[in-house]
């Protein structure tokens, strides 16, 4: 299908001899191409239907270069594009001036959250900081003795409190930061679905009572048509300041990250790459560009152009 | 217990019931059967998850009945498009159980999409049938993934045999079944470690896993289980394939249905390898589970 997305547009120039400008015509049936390419990488339709448009606008009256075929010097457009919408790279944490500073994790059920705390931990620890887990999940089976667990492993100490509400853990934790000279508060909380009005409240209360710095929404990047609006309502609630996209070491096209990127503008900050404390990246939008297409190859010939 | 099995039979009626579709609104206002109505009905589809192949094929087909049986009314549409949907999803498939001696259900997926929940659920509910039902704690490499099974297990009433972390798996599927063997248990359900499909050293664990259960127990397991996240999109259909070509799946739990997502991809992964959906997961309680029924599902499907 996706090798598929460069053939079948050379297919669809096939009868375009020479050069010369692109013509409405033309673009439309290509367009149609990129279009089931995009949706069939998961990528949200509605965020299809405007970046085709888009696509669509810049193409028609174009010159084509020299070096390009009409189908590559389509493809270029739509990377470019691709990787602007995705773009402005900064998988940078918000570091407070004045410590601790706050991190709140949040997302669906089983995205990554509680390996992304420790993760994170993992790096900043690299970085010469000193992490404080909290473990503010007090509803799924050993959710807290995940993070211990976790904890152990990488040698980071965690907060928790039996029998005690989230927001009421959340606070005491940053009161135990200062005192122990943590300088860096994760907090973990529970899956939840954005469509939970009782549980989206407890997230806001947490937020009122610590006032992170740094609200990370948690998304698993096999998600499909739904991304969209599960980044919505966090983002509507809470305030989203990034991004992380998990399990990008599995095989999926990952058009998820354009769909979040579209919908929310919050960057996207981490890319998972598996289940170890070390496999976090920062993210790269001229690679995720190229997985969602499916065209690592062809992208790079036409770069080199 | 009688109110659980009662709502078992209600299904997905949570979602009937706010069975105002986008089919419907699709539908109504219109008289004719036109070139618009087709491409909204497969936007319908995609939005669904059902991916564009499977959603163009529908609609091709549908055009198709519409030839054949003369229609022309907009309003006629409905019930053929839940037809083909109910047709793409076959009939309901019944659990397969041994004739004698203990079951072995192996239940598998990649990370995070609820195996482990779901296994509590179908403790709880074959323990309500009657059945003596044991736990075997397959997840020996996530954190805290045995202490997690044992707290289902201590909430279904069931035993977990454990062993330690980072044990091989398959060692404890040789001690479940021996366990099983001399306690007259009828069920064995067994959990692993969450795996994306495309791990090869990680599907040959599975593979050695069920191996080690076939020889212990001729016909065994007799079913494996891939639980599906309802909330994936197109990657869906590649771990259906993979994990059925390395461990023969026999049935898929689709969870998570209780948000917005719909779970479409089931449909697509029906074209291309015929796995039955036996039931869905509605949620993170005991009983939040649900025999799969193809015409709630097709309805669900374009509910908003
Ligand atoms: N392959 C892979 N697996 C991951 C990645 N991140 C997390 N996981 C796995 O995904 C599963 C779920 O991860 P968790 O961290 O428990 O997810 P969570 O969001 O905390 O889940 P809940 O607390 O139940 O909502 C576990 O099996 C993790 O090991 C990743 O980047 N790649
Ligand atoms: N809303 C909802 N959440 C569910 C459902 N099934 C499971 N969950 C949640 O999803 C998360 C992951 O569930 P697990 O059962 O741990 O998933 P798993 O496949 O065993 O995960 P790994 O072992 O880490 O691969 C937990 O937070 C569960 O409570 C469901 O049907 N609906
Ligand atoms: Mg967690
Ligand atoms: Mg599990």
């Amino acid at each position: 299908m996706f090798q598929g997305l460069s053939d079948k547009l050379q297919e669809t120039f096939k009868r375009l001899k020479g050069k010369g400008k692109l013509t409405e015509e033309d673009v439309s049936e290509a367009m149609r191409e990129v279009r089931m390419a995009l949706l069939e990488a998961d990528v949200n339709y509605k965020v299809v239907k405007e970046f085709v448009a888009k696509v669509k606008e810049r193409s028609i009256g174009q010159e084509v270069l020299e070096s390009l075929s009409p189908a590559q010097h389509v493809i270029k457009i739509v990377n470019e594009e691709m990787v602007a919408l995705m773009g402005s790279v900064s998988s940078k944490i918000n570091i407070s001036s004045k410590p601790p500073t706050v991190i709140l994790l949040v997302g669906l059920q089983g995205a990554g959250k509680t390996t992304h705390a420790a993760k994170l931990a993992t790096l900043l620890k690299k970085q010469g900081k000193h992490p404080l887990m909290v473990a503010c999940d007090i509803y799924r089976p050993a959710a807290v003795k995940q993070l211990q667990v976790l904890g152990e492993q990488i040698k980071v100490p965690v907060f928790s409190i039996d029998g005690e509400n989230p927001v009421k853990i959340a606070q005491e934790s940053i009161r135990h930061a200062n005192s122990q000279g943590q300088d860096v508060v994760i907090i973990d909380t529970a899956g939840r679905l954005h469509i939970n009005e009782e549980l989206m409240g407890e997230l806001r209360d947490i937020k009122a009572t610590v006032r992170p710095h740094e609200i990370l929404l948690v998304v698993d990047a096999m998600t499909g048509q739904d991304a969209v609006n599960v980044a919505e309502s966090f983002h509507s609630e809470l305030g989203v300041d990034g991004i992380i996209l998990t399990k990008l070491d599995g095989d999926t096209r990952g058009g998820a990250a354009l769909s979040i990127k579209a919908v929310t503008g919050c960057p996207i900050k981490f890319a998972g790459i598996g289940e170890k404390m070390e496999a976090l990246e920062p993210f790269y939008p001229e690679r995720m560009a190229s997985r969602i297409l499916g065209m690592g190859d062809v992208l790079t010939l036409i770069e080199k152009a | 217990m009688a109110g659980f099995f009662a709502k078992l039979k209600e299904g997905l009626t949570k979602t009937r019931d706010q069975f105002v579709t986008k089919v419907e609104e699709i539908l109504t206002g219109r008289r004719k059967i036109d070139e618009d109505l087709y491409e909204e009905l497969e936007e319908v589809l995609i939005r669904s998850d059902v991916g564009v192949t499977t959603s163009l094929e529908l609609v091709q087909r549908l055009r198709q009945e519409v030839k054949k049986r003369k229609l022309s009314e907009a309003q006629e549409l409905r019930e053929v498009l839940k037809e083909e949907i109910a047709d793409l999803l076959g009939e309901e498939v019944p659990l397969q159980f041994a004739e004698s001696g203990p079951s072995v259900l192996l239940v598998v997926g990649v990370n995070g999409v609820g195996k482990t929940t779901t296994i509590g659920k179908l403790a709880h509910y074959f323990q309500d049938e009657g059945k003596k039902v044991i736990l075997a704690a397959g997840d020996t490499f996530r954190a805290a993934a045995i202490d997690q099974l044992e707290i289902w297990g201590q909430r279904a009433g069931v035993e977990v045999i454990k062993q330690r972390e980072g044990a091989d798996p398959a060692a404890v599927a040789f001690d479940a079944i021996h366990y099983a063997k001399t306690r007259s248990v009828d069920l064995i359900i067994m959990d692993t470690a969450g795996r994306l499909h495309n791990k090869v050293n990680l599907m040959e664990e599975l593979k050695k896993v069920k191996r080690v259960i076939e020889r212990e127990i001729p016909g065994a397991p007799h079913e494996v289980l891939l639980v599906l996240d309802a909330t994936t999109g197109q990657n869906a259909l590649q771990q259906a394939k993979i994990f059925q070509e390395a461990a023969g799946v026999t049935g898929i739990v689709l969870t998570k249905l209780d948000g917005t997502a719909k779970g479409g991809v089931v449909l697509g992964i029906q074209g291309e390898v015929k796995i039955p959906v036996k039931w869905v997961g509605v949620g993170e309680g005991m009983e939040d589970l649900r025999p799969f029924v193809p015409q709630d599902f097709a309805n669900a499907l374009f509910s908003q």
